[in-house]
């Protein structure tokens, strides 16, 4: 019989925790496909963070160190000071990146620290049941934002790749989706993107993945990614922030 | 090499240079900034890295970082600075990470002041953040004593995959005194089998974490620091004690506090008085065996500390009940002279209800 | 056990001064400490530092009653006259502070410093003349010991003011003899 599809070994066979219709399995097999296809599962260290994907280390099938919520990069900082040959990542959710560690996320790429973030953004907090992240959109409705986000009172969203792309220490930030089949190919080349970079030694990368939550969002899988490209994309323009590659061919 | 005169938190620096630390991850914070000026200008010259910080916070993490690849690392702060550490501390202990964290305390609660205290007693020896735990803390008395127990931390570190904390004051910190490193050969940490630093054929990804979602499974972790705690307990009890044969009374002092109680117990002796002395150079694990051994003998203790009373807490527990426990302290950065240390210690001596 | 205490403006030179001085005694094979008063000033204000110089390892480096006070401006000779033990040395900076002390229990000794130190052509080095004062009465360090820490404490560019600390040493010297 041929073989016409096989899991990557990027990742383990554990099975994983996320709900049906969460788009973290595919953003986990893209970061594990693109370590496969690089042959640098040996040589990555990834950094799991706190929040939905606090489980992550069960799942990539390389070394793993969870950290403290909002403290991947600086775990990540730790490990790729010591160990600069090895590829270093860190997987992070929006409340863990910008919220808690919006401060070490931005000194990271302030430093230019030659890691790649993998940053999940559903403009909501998953684990803790739904409560209002700084990305939740102005009028979505939370666990703590029930009357819908209210910029006077709870202030507006963050666009963290355009915020991080104005600092010179990164090199390569891209936001990307995962609501349709084109988009997710594009998000994977983003993420190979990134560990080039990386692997370049041109310093800081980040791929920002806009992701869907049915559970919390209170929508079918289907009407999730409806709901992403109809609401999060105007929010977050989809497309390359910084490019180093093309800088650099200039 | 000889005798060179150095300030406490320089020594602090050498000395981990010495036992083979090539990672240091800080920020500044009076009074041990010096350390971290130290690292930043030593550590290059020993191949090593030191990389200042975005905050306290960030550099434990990550000092939890680079102690995941097996390398000896450290970071310092002092009492504001290490309150912002005590979150990745508890990680560090969760995760069973080895590492020296330097507290180098002064005055709180707060921002307080930048002078002198011991007021942290308390948040080093009893956890400090979340979760049932202890760190093994070493209270250096003199500029001599920080290098053999700067070591001394390392290998505690290393032998039982925790974080050790090195605790000096603000005066130990800026003060100079010769001292002299002894043909010290570098230690190295032994192989370690639990670091993530890629698998690159050695089997099976590692993982380092804290987390056991599994209550059953958590409670089992959680036996297993007990018995290393228990261990620690057992096997890294440190103090010395001085005069304390035919003392009626004994005074018990660490670090600093220690030193200026000992020029106040040599006047009490010259003036014939019977005081002897007890200094914790371990603060946890607490060095109970001494007290255990006097308590039935003497008329009493008396805890000096420059703070309201904190290890005196421990006194009373390693007494239990068998001799009066009374305290003298200063606080707020107000370090106490040996003049009203001796008066203290005469008016108890001399019967008087304190 | 010599106990001393030395206290100024910052920038008056108290810190190396004090640092001298347990350079020496370490060099003589005594036991010493030093410790800095500190504060959250980076310059100006006043400054002390206390040293002991001991045959014995050294107890408490915080000095509360010294053996010697040297003082350099007003507030510190008002702040540590008193202090000075019975017996003990007081060392006064006379161009700069104009009180003198009426103690008798203690040896006071009123030095001009700062123009005997513009006569030698560096106002800096008012420290020195008094620290020659200091090692002429106590007699605890010999000045080959101080210079060879000056070696020390000052970088190899700055050596060629070896020669003017040396003559400012000697002229501390010999003031308490003549009585300047």
């Amino acid at each position: 019989m041929k073989t016409v599809f096989e899991k990557t070994t990027g990742l383990t066979d554990t099975q994983t925790h996320y709900c049906p219709g969460c788009t973290h399995g595919i953003i986990h097999r893209m970061v594990g496909e693109v370590l496969e296809e690089m042959g640098i599962l040996e040589d990555t260290v990834g950094v799991a963070s706190v929040g939905c994907s606090v489980l992550s280390y069960e799942y990539f099938n390389c070394d793993m160190t969870q950290a403290a919520h909002g403290r991947a990069p600086a775990v990540a900082t730790g490990i790729k000071r010591v160990l600069p040959d090895r590829f270093v990542f860190t997987y992070q959710g929006d409340g863990d990146l910008a919220s808690i560690g919006i401060a070490e996320a931005v000194h990271a790429a302030a430093r230019g620290e030659n890691i790649t973030v993998i940053f999940v953004n559903n403009a909501i907090y998953g684990m803790t049941g739904g409560q209002m992240a700084p990305t939740t959109l102005i009028g979505q409705k939370t666990a703590t934002s029930p009357f819908g986000r209210n910029a006077s009172l709870q202030g507006l969203p963050i666009r963290v790749s355009e915020m991080l792309s104005t600092l010179d220490g990164t090199a390569y930030i891209e936001r990307v989706s995962t609501h349709d089949v084109p988009n997710i190919l594009k998000a994977k080349k983003a993420i190979r993107k990134a560990f080039e970079t990386q692997k370049q030694g041109f310093g800081f990368s980040m791929v920002e993945v806009l992701s869907s939550c049915p559970t919390n969002w209170g929508l079918d899988p289907h009407e999730s990614l409806d709901w992403i490209k109809d609401n999060m994309v105007p929010a977050y323009p989809l497309g390359i922030y910084k490019n180093v590659h093309k800088e650099a061919e200039k | 090499m000889g005798k060179v005169l150095m300030k406490g938190n320089e020594v602090i620096a050498e000395a981990a240079v010495h036992a083979g630390c090539k990672y240091f991850f800080g920020y500044p914070i009076t009074p041990q900034s010096e350390l971290v000026a130290y690292m930043a200008r030593r550590l290059p010259e020993v191949g090593g890295l030191f990389l200042q910080a975005e905050s306290e916070v960030a550099a434990i993490n990550m000092v939890y970082g680079a102690a995941g690849t097996g390398v000896r690392v450290m970071t310092s702060s002092s009492s504001p600075g290490f309150s912002l550490k005590q979150e990745g501390i508890s990680y560090l202990v969760g995760a069973e990470l080895p590492a020296l964290i330097v507290n180098v305390v002064r005055g709180g609660p707060g921002l307080g002041n930048i002078q002198p205290a011991q007021s942290d007693y308390f948040q080093v020896t009893k956890g400090g953040g979340h979760g049932d735990y202890h760190t093994p803390v070493l209270a250096p008395s003199t500029l001599q004593e920080i290098i053999e127990l700067t070591e001394a931390a390392f290998d505690i570190a290393d032998r039982y995959r925790t974080p050790v904390i090195l605790l000096g004051d603000g005066m130990l910190g800026q003060m100079m005194e010769p001292v002299e490193f002894k043909n010290l050969t570098e230690r190295q940490p032994g192989e370690k089998d639990w670091t993530t630093t890629g698998t690159r054929g050695d089997g099976k990804p590692r993982i380092i974490t804290s987390l056991e979602l599994n209550a059953d499974a958590l409670e089992k972790r959680n036996e297993k620091l007990q018995h290393k705690f228990a261990l620690i307990k057992q096997n890294e009890v440190r103090y010395e004690t001085y005069e304390i044969e035919d003392a009626d009374y004994i005074v018990t002092a660490y670090g600093t506090a220690a030193r200026i109680a000992m020029n106040a117990i040599n006047n009490a002796r010259a003036d014939g008085l019977k005081i002897g002395m007890i200094r914790p150079i371990t603060l946890w694990p607490f060095p109970e065996q001494p007290f255990i051994e006097t308590r039935d003998k003497v008329k009493g203790y008396i805890s000096v500390e420059m703070s309201a009373g904190q290890m005196v807490e421990d006194v009373r527990l390693a007494v239990n009940g068998k001799a009066p426990v009374t305290f003298f302290g200063r606080t707020g950065g107000v370090v106490p002279t040996q003049e009203e240390i001796y008066e203290y210690i005469m008016k108890v001596a001399g019967g008087v209800e304190v | 056990m010599e106990e001393i205490l030395i206290a100024g403006f910052g920038g008056q030179g108290v810190m190396s001064m004090g640092q001298l001085i347990a350079y020496a005694g370490m060099k003589e094979g005594k036991y010493v400490s030093w410790l800095p008063s500190y504060g959250p000033e980076q310059r100006g204000g006043t400054a002390n530092c206390a040293v002991v110089v001991s045959g014995e390892q050294v107890g408490s480096p915080l000095v509360s009653q010294p053996t010697t006070a040297i003082v350099l401006n007003n507030p510190s000779y008002y702040k540590f006259e008193p202090t000075v033990r019975p017996g003990g040395l007081l060392i006064v900076n006379a161009s700069l502070i104009s009180k003198t002390s009426e103690r008798t229990d203690i040896k006071v000794m009123n030095l001009k410093a700062t123009e005997l130190a513009n006569e030698l052509g560096n106002p800096k080095i008012a420290n020195m003349i008094l620290l020659g004062a200091f090692l002429e009465i106590t007699g605890i360090l010999s000045d080959e010991s101080i210079l060879e820490a000056l070696k020390k404490v000052l970088s190899p560019e700055k050596h060629s003011l070896l020669e003017i600390n040396k003559r400012a040493l000697e002229l501390g010297r010999l003031s308490t003899k003549v009585g300047i």
